[in-house]
Parts: structure tokens; C-alpha cells; sequence
């Protein structure tokens, strides 16, 4: 709690600790990363006693966004910080936000991290490069079916947009 | 009557209407995979839906919400082209119609990315995003089923040939798109004709399907001076819940 200071008898609270309370809030979707690992946290400031943070959306209507910004308010809640909402659209939230240890994490939970050339490159299973389209979807709006050729194990590819 | 609200009510209500539709396919797609690309297709189209009608009903300035416009308007209230209220058909079908839509949605979004309207190039900007994906999906799959087996190729032409008195409407400009036009906010519809005529005709020939060459239209959608008699049968469902119980709260 080094980043917490007493001040005239009040807690405060810095955003660099918020950023750090936030990067262990796990995505509701895809639980091994965090929501600062996937880019949807664009700001946190105070504004007052009250953090505002700033949040886009990956997919206009992922219904995921009502749980995240559940879990955002439930986060600060724990620490007694009063919070604010953000939604902001603009610039369009893309895959180049996720972090690179967001990329190495979705890699090892079996999630192809997207690649500008549309497609995987690699099987996050075995390594293998041959590999196959089964859908452009998936399991949720950020995602596409691939398969393995050397593997044959179907695996989730997270959509580059 | 504010050009920018009638705007805005008929760009939200063609994603909210043919959202709903290509939701009817969840759990009846032909196999899983096709099933679950519907419903991610309708739930972008629904999340642009919200953004759109979200930002008409602030203009608006009636205190009403998107799920008011959504929810408590009659079918004559709406502002969506016919081609998105038409029903399903077969699989062919709902895939003829989602890429006929989508390739004009695409070239307005693009359009609409350059908006002078601050909140309009925002969501814009995010849902050409997606309907660039809806796109090749919808065109890979007019090719495969174009150029696939005669029984599949046979239901992709009696798909163009029935949606295609649907398709002027989409490009039927009238004073609000002249008005939008002039403030910049939105390109006019009918400029997009060209463009859209350039790649559909490219894609038909690569699905070996034949363009039908009528410019006759139906008409009476975005205007909302008369729908199809499916927009009602739709809306009795998709608001059904509002209908029986009014404000109910989830």
C-alpha cells in the first residue's frame, strides 16, 4: 500500500494504485487476462473523492460490457473509493489496445492472440501452422473458430480488429 | 420534424429490425457454427442499435430512452428500409438479404466515419468495425451457396430475384438526406448506388448468379408511410413483453 497516503486523516488514493486494483480484475468472458491487459480501461482521474474511470467497449453489443463495469465498481467498492463511469466509443476500442502480457496470457489459455494478417499463427496448443478456418465466430463476439491440421485440435482465435 | 432524429431513427431501426430477424435463427441454423455466426451478427447489429437510438432519443429531447423507441413505437413509427423486415426464408435467403444490406451498410458507415457530427462519427467509426466483418462473411457465403450445388445455386437466384424490388429503397434519397447531406453529417444515399452496384455485380458474377435488371422498388419503409404487413406480425414478438407487462425491468 505504499501508493496510499494519510492525508489530514483521510485516505487517498492515487490513480497508479487504481490502474494496479484494475489489472487484477479479470475479464467476465476470458478470465485469464485482466480488463487493463485487454485496453478497455482508457483513463482513471479523480475527480474529487470520486475515480472516474473511462471504459470502451470491445464489440458495440458485448454483452459482456454490463458484467465489466459491474466488476469495476465492485473493485473499487472493496477499496471504499466512490466511482464514476465512463463510456467513451471514440476512438474505436481494437485489438492493438491488448497488452503484450495479455497476448502471451490468451496464447497460453489456448487463445490464438490476433494477428494483422487476419488470421492466426499458431496453434496455441501444439505450435502447429497449418491450420484451418471453421468459423468466422466464436464463442463470443471477439472470437473466431480455427482448427489445428498437425493437431487436429479445434481452438478459439481472438478476432484482429 | 428534426432531420437529425428521423436520421437517426432510420439508421438505429435498420440494425434494430434486421437484428431481431437474423436473431429469429437462434437455434434453428442449418449447423452450429452458422448458428452462432447469426447470433453474433444480430448482437452487433443490436449493440449498434442502442448507440444509434441511444444518441436519437437525446436529440429527440422528450426524455424518452432507446429501449422507449425500441419498445413503445408502432410499426408506423418506424423508420427502417423494408429489405430488413422481410422474413427469413430459408437459409439462402436471410444470407441474400444480410448481404445485400451489408454492403450498402458498409459504404454508408464508411461514409458516416467522415461525419461532421461529432457523436455520429463515433459510433461510425466502431460499427464499421463490425459490419466490415458481417461483410465478407455474408459475401463467402453468397459465393459458396451462388456457385455451390444446383439446388443451392437454383435457391440463391429465387433469393436475389425476391429481395432484389427491395433493394432501391436503401438508395432512395429524399428531403432529410438532402438536408444531411448539406450539414455533411451523412453522405447521400444515393451517391453510395454506384459504389454498391460496382461490388454486387462482382460478387453475383463470382457466385454465378444472375443481376436482375429492373430498377423497380418498393418503397414506404424509411419514410414510414407503409411497411409490409410482417413488420407488425414482427413487432408483436419483439415487444411482447413491453405490450403485456409495461415497464417492466429486468
Amino acid at each position: 500500500m505504499a501508493a496510499t497516503r494519510l492525508s489530514g486523516g483521510h485516505v487517498v488514493t492515487t490513480e497508479a494504485q487504481v490502474w494496479d486494483w484494475l489489472a487484477k480484475v479479470p475479464d467476465p468472458e476470458i478470465p485469464a487476462i485482466s480488463l487493463v491487459d485487454l485496453g478497455v480501461i482508457r483513463g482513471v482521474a479523480f475527480d474529487g473523492d470520486t475515480c472516474v474511470v473511462t471504459v470502451t467497449p470491445t464489440y458495440s453489443g458485448c454483452p459482456a460490457t454490463a458484467v465489466i463495469n459491474l466488476s469495476i465498481e465492485t473493485a473499487l467498492a472493496d477499496h471504499g473509493v466512490p466511482v464514476r463511469l465512463k463510456q467513451q466509443i471514440a476512438p474505436p476500442w481494437t485489438t492493438d489496445w491488448i497488452s503484450p502480457e495479455g497476448r502471451d496470457k490468451l496464447n497460453a489459455y489456448g487463445i490464438a492472440p490476433p494477428q494483422p494478417a487476419g488470421g492466426p499463427a499458431a496453434c496455441p496448443r501444439c505450435g502447429g501452422t497449418h491450420l484451418e478456418k471453421l468459423s468466422q465466430f466464436g464463442s463470443t463476439p471477439c472470437k473466431a473458430q480455427w482448427r489445428c491440421r498437425d493437431c487436429l485440435e479445434p481452438f478459439d482465435y481472438f478476432k484482429c480488429i | 420534424m428534426n432531420a437529425l432524429h428521423e436520421f437517426l431513427l432510420r439508421t438505429g431501426d435498420n440494425c434494430l429490425i434486421l437484428g431481431h430477424r437474423v436473431s429469429e435463427w437462434c437455434g434453428h441454423a442449418p449447423v452450429l457454427e452458422e448458428d452462432i455466426a447469426l447470433a453474433n451478427t444480430a448482437l452487433d447489429l443490436l449493440g449498434q442499435t442502442k448507440l444509434w437510438l441511444t444518441y436519437a432519443a437525446e436529440v429527440e429531447g422528450k426524455g424518452r430512452s432507446a429501449d422507449d423507441l425500441a419498445f413503445l413505437r408502432d410499426a408506423w413509427d418506424f423508420r427502417n428500409v423494408l429489405l430488413t423486415e422481410v422474413p427469413n426464408g430459408d437459409f439462402g435467403r436471410t444470407m441474400m438479404r444480410q448481404y445485400l444490406f451489408d454492403q450498402y451498410h458498409l459504404l454508408m458507415l464508411q461514409g458516416l466515419a467522415q461525419s461532421s457530427d461529432e457523436t455520429v462519427r463515433g459510433i461510425a467509426a466502431k460499427a464499421v468495425k463490425e459490419v466490415a466483418y458481417h461483410v465478407d462473411r455474408s459475401r463467402d457465403t453468397v459465393v459458396g451457396l451462388g456457385d455451390g450445388t444446383d439446388e443451392s445455386h437454383r435457391r440463391m437466384q429465387e433469393a436475389l430475384d425476391y429481395l432484389w424490388p427491395y433493394v432501391g429503397e436503401m438508395f432512395a434519397s429524399d428531403t432529410v438526406d438532402a438536408e444531411m447531406a448539406e450539414g455533411g453529417i451523412s453522405p447521400d444515399p444515393a451517391s453510395l448506388r454506384d459504389a454498391w452496384d460496382a461490388a454486387v455485380a462482382d460478387t453475383m458474377a463470382e457466385a454465378t448468379l444472375a443481376l436482375p435488371d429492373s430498377r423497380f422498388h418498393h418503397k414506404g419503409g424509411r419514410d414510414g408511410r407503409m411497411h409490409t404487413e410482417h413488420l407488425g406480425h414482427m413487432l408483436t414478438q419483439m415487444q411482447w413483453l413491453q405490450r403485456a407487462y409495461p415497464g417492466a425491468t429486468w
